[in-house]
């Protein structure tokens, strides 16, 4: 199956490994990759700000960028919430809205793709350690995403899940909330690490590069022993 | 309407505040993970099994009434009036203060108990009745024990969440004069004392109403202490105060909400006491009051009924719930937000009926998690109204000095990221910048903002386009 990736202003920037992680996982899978050397970032930044006029310009651009391709596959559950709920919100008439209906459905998450679309659970991973795994809130409630992912880590040989005991409370991130709200957004990222620490987990995994960077950084600021991985460097792993 | 209609204009310091308080943050996320708790016990598929469809049906019964809001208060009206009582329409909070007392003043009323009405806070009604030598109770526990402190609801249903038992001890300890007491059994008891009296010498008692129902002109009053059937019951005049979105078109449709709103609220099955008020004591009756009042607020609301999305914010049914599950409101708590209504309710309401300058942060404040949707018993699509009022703001901040730095920002990446050849050149230059040195100066306001709570990582030494170009000559 070709796919094209979507890999996210975030991964290419400060995660690359994250899109490299994706690539070998999906080519495993027995993709065909097609990286659009044209894109940029998805617009969700200035959307969730406010800025809609600046939203749609960035919309337009990847919309067109990803034209033609079969399914858009895309490392973090918001920025592909972004282009398959929230393009069609933007653009609510015309032949933007009709470009963003046509995407809307073939863009697809990276555990989802995997789970739903290709049918894999079992991608011959080894990891060894003890990981937690959080659910990015746009992954679990604008797309659905709960079970799949932890299916995915359940086939990994040597890798123990110890759940949470708020999976799905969120990290505190939230986009250009996290530097307008710092102390508010800070304070949900230790309340969340406060009960990864419970869970006496080594590794935090999760499926949106945004929710880690947010979740890495106070780690490292509160100076724990613990790492924090994209499911798809996981699932790489051998 | 202007913004002295907020209760305050402190949104940031009080945030701050509450964060530094440790004896309040944990207050407040251990009330609010007990409520949380009890409701997921209480819709767990085995004893409710058709929780989704009553969501989508109470979702649709009240938007099917915000739709037909005319038809539907007149004809409550109609049958309130048939029955004996009588309707009052209000533009505002200020008409609403003027009838009660219209009311009050004529019948030589001294004493007010009042049970919990949010609407009646919208009002302020306790300071307009004192000035005017009207002393009023208010009976609910966590109500009196504010009223005490001098403090406004901290949060929808529970408007004491905030306080400890230790707190309640001290308080009483301090006003009452009765001997230092953390049993929460013993506290009750000593407000018990004092509240009885005023009931029995109340000339006046004031309620909200959770429903008004149409087809047969009663309101319905959801509570747990009994304080709310007392204050409807034992004085001669009953005034009912509500928000016009609270009507609901027919008896049997309580059969939906009654399912969702304790359960959504506090996790009970149904609450302690729900009461079916429809007038006043009729001829061969043993109790209720001699004359029954309703008082219906616009307040804002009419103005959110032309557009589509925005209109779905009256389907609320003030169950708290957004409250509880949101992790912002378990950080700020509920005396941050500038006006009655708190959490993501809150957020939606207070700039839809006091206009988007009132309070301009106040849609900001949220991460977009989404729990708040989650859990809505009327499905209401918080962060989608939260988005469409951070970019109303944005729209009128247009011309204006605010935030003019922030929207050059938005402008530039805009318009790079819609040139690809420019992107890659300026995230390159970025990524050299943006090492140590930003990192340690600090210098752009925003990176400051991020550094004070947490580490930023170091951007790579090759981006993924770098790096999938090596591999693939």
């Amino acid at each position: 199956m070709k796919v094209s990736i979507f890999v996210t202003c975030v991964v290419d920037q400060l995660f690359p490994a994250t899109g490299m992680a994706m690539a070998t996982v999906l080519e495993r899978a027995g993709c065909e990759i097609h990286f659009p050397e044209d894109q940029t970032c998805c617009g969700q930044p200035a959307f969730n700000t406010g800025y809609r006029d600046e939203a749609a310009t960035v919309a337009r651009h990847t919309m067109k960028v990803l034209q033609g391709s079969d399914y858009v596959v895309v490392p973090a559950g918001s920025c592909a919430s972004m282009m398959c709920h929230h393009y069609t919100d933007l653009f609510a008439t015309g032949t933007d809205h009709d470009a963003a209906r046509q995407l809307a459905p073939r863009v697809v998450e990276f555990s989802k793709f995997l789970t739903d679309v290709l049918k894999v659970e079992d991608l011959g991973a080894r990891f060894d350690g003890v990981v937690t795994y959080h659910d990015a809130c746009h992954s679990l409630r604008e797309l659905g995403i709960k079970d799949g992912p932890r299916r995915l880590l359940s086939k990994v040989r040597g890798l123990e899940l110890r759940e949470m005991d708020i999976p799905e409370e969120c990290c505190g991130f939230g986009g250009t909330f996290s530097v307008k709200f710092p102390g508010v957004s800070g304070g949900m990222a230790r309340t969340k690490i406060d009960s990864i620490v419970r869970t006496g987990a080594d590794i935090l995994v999760s499926a949106d590069s945004s929710c880690l960077m947010q979740m890495a950084g106070a780690i490292s600021r509160a100076g724990l022993p613990i790492r924090t991985m994209h499911l798809a460097e996981v699932l790489a792993s051998r | 309407m202007s913004t002295s209609h907020l209760d305050h204009q402190d949104f940031g310091r009080i945030i701050n505040n509450t964060l530094a308080d440790p004896h309040l943050q944990k207050a407040v996320y251990t009330a609010t993970g007990r409520l949380m708790s009890h409701r997921r016990s209480a819709i767990e598929p085995h004893l409710l099994p058709d929780y989704q469809e009553l969501r989508e049906q109470a979702r649709l019964v009240k938007l099917h009434t915000i739709e037909n809001l005319d038809w539907y208060l007149e004809q409550f009206e109609r049958n309130v009036v048939a029955h004996g009582g009588h309707v009052h329409w209000c533009r505002d909070a200020e008409e609403v203060a003027e009838t009660v007392l219209s009311i009050a003043r004529p019948r030589g009323v001294k004493l007010v108990v009042k049970s919990k009405s949010m609407t009646s806070e919208e009002v302020h009604l306790n300071d307009r009745l004192a000035e005017h030598g009207i002393e009023s109770v208010e009976t609910d526990l966590g109500e009196y024990i504010l009223q005490l402190l001098k403090q406004r609801p901290y949060h929808i249903i529970a408007p004491a969440l905030h306080l400890t038992r230790y707190d309640v001890a001290d308080l009483f300890e301090e006003k009452l004069g009765t001997p230092h007491d953390t049993v929460i059994e013993n506290q009750t008891r000593t407000a018990r004392v004092v509240l009885r009296e005023a009931f029995l010498r109340a000339d006046m008692g004031i309620s909200g109403a959770n429903f008004l129902v149409a087809d047969s002109g009663a309101i319905v009053v959801v509570e747990n202490e009994g304080n709310a059937r007392l204050s409807t019951s034992a004085p001669r005049v009953h005034v009912a105060i509500a928000g016009i979105e609270k009507v609901i078109p027919r008896a049997q449709d309580l059969a939906t909400f009654l399912k969702l709103l304790a359960r959504s609220a506090t996790g009970q099955m149904l609450s302690a006491y729900t009461s079916f008020l429809s007038g006043p004591r009729r001829a061969g009756e043993v109790d209720g009051p001699e004359e029954f009042h309703v008082i219906l607020l616009d307040g804002g609301r009419t103005k959110l009924l032309e557009d589509e999305e925005k209109r779905t914010s009256l389907t609320c049914i003030r169950c708290g719930a957004c409250l509880n599950h949101c992790p912002v409101y378990r950080k700020i708590g509920g005396h941050s937000f500038p006006w009655v209504y708190s959490g993501p309710i809150g957020a939606i309401l207070t700039p839809q009926f006091h206009g988007l300058d009132a309070e301009p942060a106040l849609p900001f404040a949220s991460s977009l998690c989404g729990a708040c949707a989650e859990v809505c018993p009327v499905k209401i699509d918080i962060p989608k109204i939260l988005l469409r009022l951070r970019s109303d703001i944005k729209e009128s901040e247009k011309g204006t000095a605010e935030h003019q730095f922030e929207r050059m920002a938005f402008r530039a990446y805009a318009y790079a990221a819609a040139r690809p050849k420019l992107w890659r050149r300026l995230t390159k230059i970025g990524a050299r910048f943006s090492g140590p040195g930003i990192r340690n100066g600090a210098s752009l306001p925003v990176v400051r903002d991020w550094l004070s709570q947490r580490d930023l990582p170091a951007p790579a030494a090759k981006s993924f386009r770098e790096l999938w170009k090596e591999r693939r000559p």
